[in-house]
C-alpha cells in the first residue's frame, strides 16, 4: 500500500470531517451523556439531580432482575448469532449448488435485510400471534401447545428466529462473497483426492471462510447485543414476564418507561463495556485461530 | 498404470457451443502425451473430461479399460496438477500431500512412507511443515507434483501447470516433469499452449483446433510432416513461412512473392517453407526463389531470425546462425531447395 501525502493539511481532516461529525453526535455525545447520567440521580419530574458517584451501578448489579436480564441476554446473543450463521452458511452452500437462477435466489435472500426492525418483528408476531396467526393456528391444529404469549420458552424462540431472520441475508451476501473467493480448482483438487463434498465442505470451504465467519460472528453478537430493540419491542415487549427482555430492552423500559435514568444509564454503559470486552476477547482469542489466506 | 482410450468423445454446453467435436485417441501405458493448441481449442476441456470435471456430452472415456464416463473424479484413479496449483492454502505441505491419501484411508505409516519418498524425488523435504503461501512459485509446483505423485495414480493429468512461472523456472521444471514421468513411468496427459512446451515434453502430441484433432504423431513427425498448415503454422518457432498459391494453367505462380521452379502438383494452395529451410543466396537447383528487402533482424543469441517483405508485399522468415551481417534495408535472394517445401491443398490438407 503506498502512502498518499496531502499536499494541504486541511483536506485530510476536511474529508474525515462528515464521519468525525457523525460519530460525534451519534456516539460520543450520547456516550457522555450516558457517562454523566450513570452517576447522577435525578427525581422523576427533572427538578432535582444529585451526583451519588457508583451507586447506580451498585444498585444496578445487585438488582436480581438485572442479573435474570442478562442470562437472558446470553442465551438470546449467542441463539441468534448462531441461528443466523448457521442458517446463512447453509444457504449460502446451497446457492453456490444451483446452476439455474442463481442470482434470484440470491437476490429474494437479500431482501429481509431492507425490512425495518418493527415491520420484520410485526410479521413474525402476525405469524405467531396466538389470537391470529396462521402459524399458530397450524401448530396448535397439529396439537402443539403454541403460546408464546404465555411461555417464556416459546416467546424466546420467537424473538430468536425473528431477530435471526433479519440477519440472514446480511450474513448470506458476505458467505456468498466468502465462497465466490474460494478458487474452483481448490475444490476441484479436493474432489480429485477423494474428498465427498461434505468432507470438502468442512475441511476445505470452511476453513477458507474462517476469516469472514470471524467478522460475522464479531458484527452478529453486536447485532444480537444492540440492533434488536426494535424486533423485540414489537414481538414480546420484553415478556412474558421479562422472559424474553435483554439488556438493551430493559435500558429502554427503565429510562423511558420507569424514568429511572441514572439506573438506565449505569445500564447502558455496562452493556458497552460488555460488548467492547467481547469484541476484544473474540479478536485476542478467536482470531487467532483463522488463516488469512 | 493404465492405458487411456478416448472414443469419439464430445462436449457440448448447454448454450449449444461444441467445445470437443468427435475426439478419439489411444493413449498407452507409461506414455506421455500433449495436447497442443490455441485458446479455445477444447484441449482443457478435453482433460477436464478424462479427470471428470465435465461431463462427457457423447462417447465414451477409458482409462485402464474401463469406461469411467459416470465415474466421480476421485473414482477415476487419477491424479491432476493444475496450473494456479491447486493447494489448500490453511494446510502444511505435508497435509496437502497426506489429504488426498487420508481421505481414501491410507494407513498412517505408508502415508508418511509416501510423503518421503515424494519429498526426496521433489527436494521438498525442508518445507514440508511450511503453508503453500510461504513457498516460491517453483517450489509450489514441486509440491502440487508431489501431491500428485503420493497418490500413485494410473494416470497424471497436467493442465498448463508451468504457466505461471517465470521463462528460467519454466525450463528447469519442464526438464524435471520430463525425468519423473520417464523414471514413474505414469501415463500422463499434458496440456499447453506453448508449443516448445509440447515439442520437448512429448512421447506423442495431439494438435488440437476448433474442437478436432489436426494431428497426432511424435514431435518430430509433426515438425518434419505437418499434416494440415494449421499444424505447420503451429508447431516450430518462429513459425513457418506459409505463402498462398496460385494455378496458372500447368505452372503455379505465387502472389506475395518468390518463384517456384519444381512442379507443385495442380491442387496446391498453400507452400510452406520452415524459416531454417531457406537460405541466403540464389542456387542453381532450388526449387523456391525469392528476392527480398530485409524489414528486421532479431538475434536471439547463438542464431538470428531475418524478417523481409517481398516487392509484392509477401512476408518471410529465415533463419540465420550466430550473428547475422544483414541490415535492415538490404537487399537480398534466399532460397530452398525442392525437399524443404511443405504443400497445402485448398483444404490446408498436406499433399504428398
Amino acid at each position: 500500500m503506498s502512502r498518499v501525502v496531502f499536499p494541504a493539511r486541511v483536506l485530510p481532516y476536511l474529508l474525515l470531517s462528515p464521519q468525525i461529525a457523525i460519530t460525534a453526535v451519534f456516539f460520543y455525545w450520547p456516550a457522555s451523556q450516558a457517562l454523566w447520567q450513570s452517576v447522577l440521580r435525578e427525581d422523576p419530574f427533572g427538578l432535582k439531580t444529585t451526583f451519588v458517584g457508583l451507586a447506580n451501578f451498585r444498585s444496578v448489579l445487585a438488582d436480581p432482575n438485572y442479573l435474570q436480564s442478562a442470562r437472558v441476554t446470553v442465551v438470546f446473543s449467542v441463539a441468534t448469532a448462531l441461528l443466523a450463521m448457521a442458517a446463512a452458511l447453509w444457504l449460502a452452500s446451497a446457492a453456490e449448488r444451483v446452476v439455474r437462477g442463481r442470482g434470484l435466489y440470491r437476490t429474494l435472500l437479500i431482501w429481509p435485510y431492507a425490512v425495518a426492525p418493527a415491520v420484520a418483528g410485526m410479521l413474525w408476531l402476525f405469524m405467531f400471534n396466538p389470537a391470529m396467526g396462521t402459524f399458530a393456528y397450524m401448530l396448535r391444529r397439529a396439537g402443539y401447545n403454541w403460546d408464546p404469549l404465555l411461555d417464556p420458552g416459546q416467546a424466546m424462540t420467537m424473538v430468536v428466529v425473528a431477530a435471526a431472520w433479519k440477519q440472514i441475508s446480511y450474513n448470506f451476501l458476505f458467505f456468498v462473497a466468502a465462497m465466490q473467493s474460494i478458487p474452483r480448482s481448490l475444490i476441484e483438487a479436493a474432489a480429485i483426492d477423494g474428498a465427498g463434498s461434505t468432507k470438502r465442505f468442512w475441511t476445505i470451504v470452511l476453513p477458507l471462510i474462517a476469516p469472514t465467519t470471524f467478522f460475522l460472528l464479531v458484527v452478529n453478537t453486536v447485532y444480537a447485543f444492540f440492533d434488536t430493540f426494535g424486533i423485540i419491542h414489537a414481538v414480546t415487549g420484553g415478556g412474558p414476564a421479562r422472559a424474553t427482555e435483554t439488556l438493551v430492552y430493559k435500558v429502554y423500559n427503565d429510562g423511558f418507561v420507569h424514568l429511572s435514568l441514572g439506573s438506565s444509564a449505569a445500564q447502558s454503559v455496562i452493556l458497552m463495556a460488555i460488548v467492547i470486552l467481547l469484541t476484544a476477547i473474540q479478536f485476542r482469542f478467536v482470531e487467532r485461530r483463522v488463516h488469512y489466506g | 498404470m493404465a492405458s487411456i482410450t478416448l472414443s469419439d468423445v464430445r462436449k457440448v454446453y448447454p448454450g449449444g457451443v461444441e467445445a470437443v467435436r468427435g475426439v478419439s485417441l489411444d493413449i498407452a501405458d507409461g506414455e506421455m502425451v500433449v495436447l497442443v493448441g490455441p485458446s479455445g481449442c477444447g484441449k482443457s476441456t478435453l482433460l477436464r473430461m478424462i479427470a471428470g470435471l465435465e461431463t462427457i456430452s457423447a462417447g465414451t472415456v477409458a482409462i485402464g479399460g474401463r469406461v469411467v464416463n459416470e465415474l466421480e473424479p476421485a473414482a477415476r484413479d487419477i491424479a491432476m496438477v493444475f496450473q494456479n496449483y491447486a493447494l489448500y492454502p490453511h494446510m502444511s505441505v505435508r497435509q496437502n500431500l497426506a489429504y488426498g491419501l487420508k481421505n481414501r484411508g491410507t494407513p498412517a505409516a505408508e502415508i508418511a512412507r509416501r510423503i518421503d519418498a515424494a519429498a526426496a524425488i521433489l527436494e521438498i523435504a525442508p518445507f514440508l511443515d511450511r503453508r503453500p503461501g510461504q513457498l516460491s512459485g517453483g517450489q509450489r509446483q514441486r509440491v502440487a507434483m508431489g501431491r500428485a505423485i503420493v497418490r500413485e495414480p494410473a494416470a497424471f493429468l497436467f493442465d498448463e501447470p508451468l504457466s505461471n512461472l517465470d521463462a528460467k523456472l519454466r525450463v528447469q521444471m519442464r526438464v524435471e516433469i520430463r525425468r519423473l514421468q520417464r523414471s514413474l513411468a505414469t501415463t500422463s496427459v499434458y496440456v499447453t499452449h506453448d508449443q516448445l512446451e509440447a515439442m520437448t515434453l512429448a512421447d506423442r502430441l495431439v494438435v488440437l483446433n476448433g474442437g478436432r484433432i489436426e494431428q497426432v504423431g511424435t514431435p518430430i513427425e509433426l515438425y518434419e510432416k505437418p499434416a494440415t498448415s494449421f499444424v505447420a503454422a503451429f508447431i516450430g518457432s518462429p513459425a513457418m513461412n506459409l505463402l498462398p498459391a496460385v494455378r496458372n494453367g500447368e505452372a503455379v505462380t505465387l502472389p506475395g512473392g518468390g518463384k517456384v521452379a519444381a512442379a507443385l502438383g495442380p491442387e496446391v494452395a498453400t507452400l510452406g517453407i520452415r524459416p531454417e529451410d531457406l537460405v541466403p543466396g540464389r542456387r542453381d537447383d532450388a526449387a523456391f526463389t525469392a528476392e527480398l528487402t530485409v524489414a528486421a533482424v532479431e538475434l536471439v543469441g547463438a542464431e538470428s531470425y531475418v524478417h523481409g517483405t517481398t516487392p509484392e508485399g509477401g512476408e518471410l522468415v529465415f533463419r540465420v546462425a550466430g550473428r547475422s551481417a544483414i541490415a535492415p534495408g538490404e537487399g537480398m535472394m534466399v532460397s530452398a531447395s525442392a525437399e524443404a517445401l511443405h504443400r497445402f491443398g485448398t483444404e490446408g490438407r498436406r499433399l504428398g
